[in-house]
């Protein structure tokens, strides 16, 4: 293991956190994206250059800044009154760690079996394009349908009810 | 430590932040958030899987990833958009306040 992926591992767990845990609304946004760039600087260590940087594009770019948007048309920037965790926070952590515990015991447990170092895999972005296009185009034209639906659908449920109709 | 191990430990912590997120938040947007922070963990072991896994050319493992990043993004705008709805209707994004589905 490298220094860099420690660093980076550091990075995205401490957004994380910091989007979890902070009590302003925007400073958990900010986190996020924090964290968000370290996962994609991440995929970036991992050979995955195009899965890295469509993570800036989407991630950073667009579901960040719809966050951001949808904290400031809610105006929920404003810390709550007596909590911002929810009345009974102790099963929710219990869950959790339990979830982590579990996935952690199995990955170590499984160190063993688990592939070894390889060289770095000859795949570019020219690749993702022609199996986008051959094997997986009936995926990405049901996705291309998807995007559209729920961006028609998105729009419809956010949009202002006329004065009267209810 | 093997490398593909500790890809994975950040992955399944990354996941256990992001539920204990959408578990204890108060506010509807940050249960989104948390969604999102598990998405992701979730994209970073498709991602570690197939850069250290066998047949890293037939790209299954990124194709996977690829795709959850786009149904994550069509998940986020209609969770907002769901968000904004409910603002407008109950005038407050506190889940333990909406209590009723009637309008």
């Amino acid at each position: 293991m490298s220094v860099v992926f420690y660093i980076l591992a550091a990075l995205s767990v401490a957004g994380a956190l910091s989007a979890v845990l902070l009590k302003n609304t925007v400073h958990c946004a900010l986190a996020l994206t924090a964290a968000f760039a370290g996962l994609a600087l991440l995929f970036l260590k991992l050979d995955a250059q195009f899965a890295g940087f469509a993570q800036i594009l989407i991630y950073i770019g667009a579901v960040a800044i719809l966050i951001v948007f949808a904290i400031l048309l809610t105006g929920g920037s404003d810390t709550a009154r007596d909590s911002v965790y929810s009345r009974r926070p102790f099963t929710g952590l219990v869950a959790a760690a339990g979830v982590f515990a579990v996935l952690g015991w199995a990955i170590l447990r499984s160190g063993s079996v688990l592939p070894h170092e390889s060289e770095r895999p000859a795949v570019t972005v020219m690749d993702i394009g022609n199996a986008l296009m051959g094997r997986y185009v009936l995926p990405l034209e049901i996705v291309a349908l998807l995007l559209t639906a729920a961006l028609i659908g998105a729009v419809i449920v956010a949009m202002h009810e006329k004065e009267g109709r209810r | 430590m093997n490398p593909l191990t500790g890809y994975l430990l950040v992955g399944a912590l990354l996941f256990a932040i992001g539920l204990a997120g959408a578990l204890t938040r108060r506010n509807a947007i940050l249960v989104l958030i948390g969604i999102e922070l598990m998405l992701n963990a979730a994209n970073l072991n498709l991602i570690a899987f197939w850069r250290y896994g066998p047949h890293p050319e037939a790209l299954t493992g990124m194709m996977f990833a690829i795709f959850s990043i786009a149904v994550a993004a069509a998940e986020a705008a209609v969770g907002l958009g769901l968000v904004i709805s409910i603002h407008r209707h109950a005038h407050t994004t506190d889940l333990d306040a909406i209590n009723r589905m009637k309008g």
